[in-house]
């Protein structure tokens, strides 16, 4: 499956990625050549093989329904380019 | 300075982790010393770029407790040792940008948890240092802060050492150079497809990779988190241990953490291979196979053989598709985990008057490096609506062929022994395409899908004088039969060569 110029443009803005201009064009190449290269694993025969959920079996564990963490709103905003009155703060999403 | 003092201080910086600590403890130098040699070291090398941040402060800080505590005679394992920190681990109180400029700047209120333990042992911290953007490389060309340059150089015909410049792999460039240049005897590595064992490799140092869920991910910025995993990097085995207990652990602030005793890999240590069955995929013979790296297992399988060992043939047949799988997996998981930069709670915000949407694509735009919005690219490709299964699920079916091939194996072996890295260093540009790039980590990239143990040992140097490594791969939690195997092939071995200062 080859990517074009519309697909990169559609992929770069799901991932909201600005691409500049002239940036586009050589990630079609590139990214084709590496989609190539990674479509050798249709190959495989993975008929009945589960895909892999956990690479060591660990089972998730319980803990009691307790706040364990919290109250440091401070330190949480200390690295937030901006912030207000205890909140992050952004563009203006509705006029 | 008197040639005296700065003998005593080179002498210094050439000593293992376990001589500091039983130097420390016989007094025969104090903590303080130990750390000022060090942190004249780190200023002297500064032509390598190994550190983005230095913290001299904190190696003093924590030198001054050690010998306190010595005094005392109450130190922890690892007191008055000074030590480099790869820049993805948080650190509170001290940037971490995970060699990217969207983190230019973000000054964590938290420690992650394996500085943490490595700070309650008593260590102290010589800075923060460079790597791969996001940990993704293989030559450090990719850090936002400039690429780290090798202490190692070349030998001409004439003796010489060359002037041209070379890599010291990735992504924990940073650390194999630190520790190579006698920086620091021991650094913090992380590895996602090699990023520690490749390294090493490049640099003649040792470095583990231990299984996955050892080492917390807590505090260490996320790359692909279902292969992420910390681990030491030092000049010798026994240092790999050393560090590697102290950073290992139970911890319930990582979902995937291994609920395991740690066990005292140091004194596991006897290069004793009797009754130890070593695998020798045959898979990993690849056509036109580097003569030298050949000949290097080569003689690794002999020294096992000496210490003991039999050497067994393997097959894990699906090796070719590991790395086309890893550039599904990693990406993927990538794409997902790098969604939280967008200029809100850390980290760089670009604003240019526009929208919410437009603040974040500037950002992000102007943050990520060429290599991180690629594989940024690939991975929101791969999961995108309608090309989930053929990418990504069978991505993940291969992986879990390519974790049977090794079960399979260890029917009939205990370790496996290979090549760490198909080639000696290279330079900058070398590999300037990214497939040319991703190839390198052929040999390790396998045994990071699987989440198993794995180590490389310095073994041979190239004609031209550069290192080569020879990696061990074990049984899922068996760190102690890999170290052991890399302890009996590093006597063996006997590489005592390091990189002639030329900084």
């Amino acid at each position: 499956m080859a990517v074009d110029l519309a697909t990169v443009t559609r992929i770069a803005k799901l991932a909201r990625l600005r691409l500049a201009p002239g940036e586009a064009e050589p990630l079609v190449a590139e990214l084709n050549g590496i989609l190539r290269w990674i479509e050798q694993l249709g190959e495989v025969d993975t008929a009945g093989v589960e895909p892999m959920a956990a690479v060591i079996p660990n089972h998730l564990r319980w803990r009691p329904d307790a706040v364990t963490d919290g109250g440091v709103a401070a330190a949480v905003l200390a690295n937030a380019p901006a912030s207000e009155a205890g909140f992050f703060a952004v563009p203006k999403v509705i006029e | 300075m008197e040639w005296r003092d700065a003998n005593r201080m080179t002498a210094l910086t050439d000593l293992t982790l376990a001589a500091m600590r039983d130097g420390l403890r016989a007094r025969s130098f104090s903590a303080a010393e130990l750390a000022q040699a060090h942190i004249a070291a780190v200023e002297a090398a500064r032509p390598l770029n190994a550190f983005i941040v230095e913290t001299p402060d904190h190696a003093l800080k924590a030198a001054a407790a050690a010998d306190a505590a010595l005094a005392r005679g109450e130190a922890g394992p690892l007191a008055g040792v000074p030590l480099g920190i790869k820049d993805l681990f948080a650190t509170e109180g001290v940037q971490t940008t995970a060699g990217s400029k969207i983190l230019e700047g973000f000054v964590p209120p938290y420690e992650s948890t394996v500085t943490a333990k490595l700070f309650a042992a008593g260590a102290g911290m010589l800075g923060k240092l460079n790597m791969d953007q996001f940990a993704m490389g293989s030559s450090n060309e990719t850090s936002a802060f400039g690429e780290v340059v090798s202490p190692w150089r070349a030998r001409q015909p004439d003796g010489a050492l060359s002037n041209r410049v070379l890599v010291p792999g990735g992504s924990s460039g940073g650390s194999s150079a630190a520790v190579a240049a006698r920086l620091c005897a021991g650094a913090t590595g992380t590895d996602t497809g090699g990023s520690i064992r490749q390294p090493a490799a490049f640099t003649g140092i040792a470095g583990i990779k231990p299984t996955y869920g050892r080492c917390s991910r807590w505090g260490v910025v996320a790359f692909a988190s279902s292969l992420d995993q910390a681990g030491p990097m030092t000049r010798d085995v026994r240092d790999c241990a050393i560090l590697l207990q102290a950073m290992s652990g139970f911890d319930p602030k990582d979902a995937t953490s291994l609920d395991a005793p740690v066990p005292d890999w140091e004194a596991a240590l006897t290069g004793d291979l009797r009754g130890v069955r070593v695998g020798v995929p045959r898979e990993y013979r690849l056509d036109g196979i580097d003569p030298e790296i050949a000949a290097m297992w080569d003689a690794g399988l002999a020294w096992v053989k000496d210490a003991g060992a039999t050497v067994v043939d393997v097959s894990l047949p699906h090796t070719k598709y590991a790395l086309p799988a890893y550039y599904i997996v990693a990406p993927a998981e990538a794409s997902s985990n790098l969604a939280r930069y967008d200029g809100v709670r850390y980290g760089l915000r670009v604003n240019e008057g526009g929208s919410l949407d437009a603040m974040y694509e500037a950002t992000r735009a102007a943050g990520f490096g060429p290599e991180v919005k690629r594989r940024i690219m690939i991975g929101t490709y791969v999961l995108s609506a309608g090309f989930y299964d053929a990418y990504y699920r069978q991505a993940q079916k291969v992986r879990t062929l390519i974790a049977r091939d090794f079960a399979r194996a260890w029917e009939s072996c205990d370790v496996l022994l290979t090549p760490t890295a198909p080639s000696a260093a290279f330079s900058p540009g070398d590999k300037a395409d990214p497939l040319a790039m991703y190839l390198n980590d052929v040999f390790t990239v396998p045994s990071s899908l699987a989440g198993l143990p794995a180590m490389s040992v310095p073994a041979a140097l190239t004609a031209t004088g550069l290192p080569l490594g020879l990696q061990v791969i074990g049984r899922p939690l068996d760190e102690a039969g890999v170290l052991n195997a890399g302890f009996a092939l590093e006597r063996a071995a006997g590489f005592a060569a390091r990189p002639e200062r030329w900084w």
